[in-house]
């Protein structure tokens, strides 16, 4: 059915050139950037954070841009990038650059031994709409890997409004802390402040606990 | 609205009951222009839908004899065709066994002067005994009467006579026996004559066969000449089966062309890029799509170069020169294309063998790979299949030029009879609505003199009292039929009152008209 439908707005190809004159088109490619919070405890986390990792580069095709980067103490930095690649245009090659980003994710898993003091996701946030907005892309995500519980060294300043105009924000395996569990409120109020930020800075935000739920976590070309 | 209706009266029913009653009076004063408008406007309605429909009719006829000559036409085409190629089968027939026929005629000569020179040699006889040995016998059967000379010479004479019998009969003998070799010398000859006319008579008959299908056709297009309905008739039903076999063939080629396109769309964007796009369609997509209606082309140059379709007048004007380098063109590019599909087609396997690798390592389940490893033995009949289909396909589509040219020449009848059967709905349908319009005019008519029945019969009751009722004579001396002649009827009188209520209308009309103008 799919080819199909390829074939038959191939077939339409005219039209289509006719009325792509008419207005701008959004690209079909995409790009995301995924944050991973390495702060504390959360290192633990990290196989789940492959997994999220392979579930991406499975699903993103040729021209398509991924960055991966870690949260720790101040994240607005290009260092904290593990890595970043636009996938080439022949999906062989594509193919080659997915197992060398796959290969690079496994040595900073291998490697990572301690956590960070403090935990910046504001900065991070700030490093990945920059980041997507130099890819161009028609769709941008931005995947937090994280507790969303920021914990600031006291000289950072981060609490003013983010423009995420466009972006997809989406928080993934949220844990509960210990105080949570004391006074869930902490929790919700934890989301409902984050989704306060997204949506106020023109983003759109979803949360996902469940990681068998990843399959609706892009859309599909 | 409450207070419309309670205008007259407190009460609800006495004010509806006075708003009933001017309206019926109201009404019963404007029924003879509401009757003319009704009725007006109905019978406009019923002769503009007629003439529509009369249009529309005329339309349908022109439709009808423009859709005869193109199926005669056609038809014409097709039969010229066919008896153009009987005719070629003809000259081939004629050019393959009767160009030996000379060389033919001269063995049969030569059989038949052989087998005459024999049967002539055959005839010459041996000499026959003399005459005078009949003489010589009856002597030496005379009796001797005892003279021993006698009996001697007679003796001699008999011996002499048993000689040269005897010698006549061993001249007979190998006489006949010479004659005997001359007849067997001759027989090869028969069986030659006889294989000769057995060969001439086998190309008669073909000869005489294609002679009588071409009969056929030239009768079959006589009758196409003459426009015959039957022919006419068979020639549609004949283009109705065309066209629904042509489609399904079609069809069936669509669904072979989007399996080839499903084959190349993936490799090609190893060629072309997978991150281009025009218009919004990858470029890939596109690229494999042009690869395909390019091979149809050809497949299509390929058939008309052959002359197997007719769809370029051009191509199949062409000198056969030129025809046989356009099938040489068009057939390298059919097997390059060909060629290339199938290159694409093992691409597709490998990057798809490469796919499932990395997703296998992504995925990291540990029981994948032996999976794999297992299956690894036969990847290659999967390689193959897709290899050959990539191979055979792009021919598989150059056929599609036939039902193509079948299903556009058939698709003019069945375009040009669906557009007669629509106009013909039409035209049912306006004069349906016509007549429609008519009788409910009619019908609103009565509807409106229901409403105001109760002054339309006071009035008919007073008219009635008025006019002093037609006395009825009976006579003794008269008969049943003179009596019932003699019974006013009704219905008359009514038309009669009505034509008397009208004529006072259309004075009093015409009076207020005059007092109008003065």
């Amino acid at each position: 059915m799919n080819t199909f439908k390829r074939l038959v707005a191939t077939a339409a190809l005219p039209l289509s050139l006719l009325l792509s004159g008419c207005g701008e088109q959004t690209p079909p490619n995409k790009a995301v950037y995924l944050l991973i919070d390495t702060s504390g405890t959360y290192t633990q986390e990290l196989n789940k954070a492959q997994a999220i990792l392979n579930y991406l580069l499975a699903n993103l095709d040729s021209g398509d841009s991924i960055a991966v980067a870690r949260i720790d103490s101040g994240s607005f930095s290009e260092k904290d990038i593990i890595a970043k690649t636009t996938f080439d245009m022949r999906p062989s090659t594509a193919n080659d650059q997915k197992r060398q980003f796959k290969q690079a994710m496994d040595e900073f898993a291998a490697t990572l031994k301690k956590g960070s003091a403090n935990t910046d996701i504001t900065g991070g946030v700030l490093q990945a709409t920059q980041y997507l907005n130099e890819t161009g892309a028609g769709h941008k995500y931005v995947f937090i890997f994280s507790d969303l519980e920021e914990d600031l060294p006291h000289d950072h300043i981060r609490d003013f409004p983010i423009s995420l105009d466009n972006i997809h924000v989406v928080a993934l395996n949220v844990t509960k802390l210990r105080s949570d569990n004391i006074d869930p409120r902490d929790y919700l109020n934890r989301l409902a402040n984050w989704q306060h930020r997204v949506v106020e800075g023109g983003g759109d935000w979803r949360v996902i606990n469940d990681l068998e739920r990843m399959d609706k976590l892009i859309v599909a070309n | 609205m409450n207070d419309l209706l309670t205008l007259w009266s407190a009460n609800n029913a006495v004010s509806a009951a006075i708003w009933l009653v001017l309206a019926m009076t109201l009404l019963y004063f404007g029924r003879s222009p509401a009757h003319r408008i009704l009725l007006s406007t109905g019978q406009s309605l019923r002769h503009m839908l007629r003439m529509a429909s009369r249009a529309l009719s005329q339309q349908e006829r022109q439709l009808g004899k423009r859709n005869r000559e193109v199926l005669l036409a056609a038809a014409r085409n097709d039969a010229e065709r066919r008896i153009e190629r009987e005719f070629t089968r003809i000259q081939t027939l004629v050019a393959r066994d009767l160009s030996g026929y000379p060389a033919l005629h001269r063995q049969i000569s030569t059989a038949i002067d052989n087998v005459e020179n024999g049967y002539r040699e055959s005839g010459n006889s041996a000499p026959l005994p003399p005459a005078w040995g009949e003489v010589v016998n009856t002597m030496a059967a005379l009796p001797s009467h005892g003279d021993p000379a006698v009996a001697k010479i007679l003796s001699n004479i008999k011996d002499a006579v048993h000689d040269t019998h005897k010698e006549t009969l061993k001249t007979w003998q190998a006489s006949a026996g010479q004659r005997h070799k001359l007849l067997a010398k001759m027989q090869p000859e028969w069986r030659t004559l006889n294989g000769k006319m057995d060969e001439v008579a086998r190309t008669i008959d073909n000869l005489d066969n294609r002679t009588h299908q071409l009969d056929q056709q030239m009768q079959h297009y006589e009758e196409v000449r003459r426009g015959e309905d039957a022919a006419v008739r068979s020639l549609t039903s004949s283009s109705l089966t065309q066209f629904f076999i042509a489609g399904l063939v079609l069809t069936i080629a669509l669904l072979g062309g989007l399996i080839n396109f499903q084959l190349i769309a993936m490799p090609m964007s190893e060629m072309v890029g997978g991150t281009s796009y025009i218009g919004g369609v990858k470029t890939s997509d596109i690229a494999a799509l042009v690869i395909i209606l390019i091979e149809i082309a050809m497949g299509l140059f390929l058939l008309e170069s052959l002359r197997i379709t007719r769809l370029f007048p051009v191509i199949s004007s062409m000198d056969d020169q030129m025809r046989r380098r356009m099938v040489m063109i068009s057939l390298s590019i059919l097997c390059i294309l060909a060629g290339i599909e199938a290159s694409l087609a093992y691409m597709r396997d490998l990057l798809a063998l490469d796919k499932e690798a990395l997703q296998q390592s992504l995925s990291m389940a540990a029981n994948a790979s032996g999976v794999a490893a297992s299956n690894a033995e036969f990847r290659w009949i999967p390689s193959i299949g897709q290899m050959v289909m990539g191979f055979i396909l792009p021919f598989a589509l150059a056929f599609i030029a036939i039902p193509l040219e079948s299903f556009i020449h058939s698709l003019r009848t069945v375009l040009g009879l669906a557009l007669v059967a629509v106009i013909r709905l039409a035209a049912i349908a306006a004069r349906l609505l016509g007549n429609l319009a008519g009788d409910s005019a009619t019908l609103m008519t009565h509807a409106y003199d229901l409403l105001i029945m109760l002054p339309l019969s006071i009035e008919r009751l007073l008219s009635r009292q008025r006019e002093p009722a037609p006395t009825v004579q009976f006579d003794d001396t008269q008969s049943t039929d003179e009596l019932a002649d003699a019974i006013p009827d009704v219905e008359e009188e009514e038309k009669r009152s009505r034509k008397s209520r009208s004529k006072n209308n259309s004075n009093s009309n015409s009076g207020d008209a005059a007092a109008a103008a003065a």
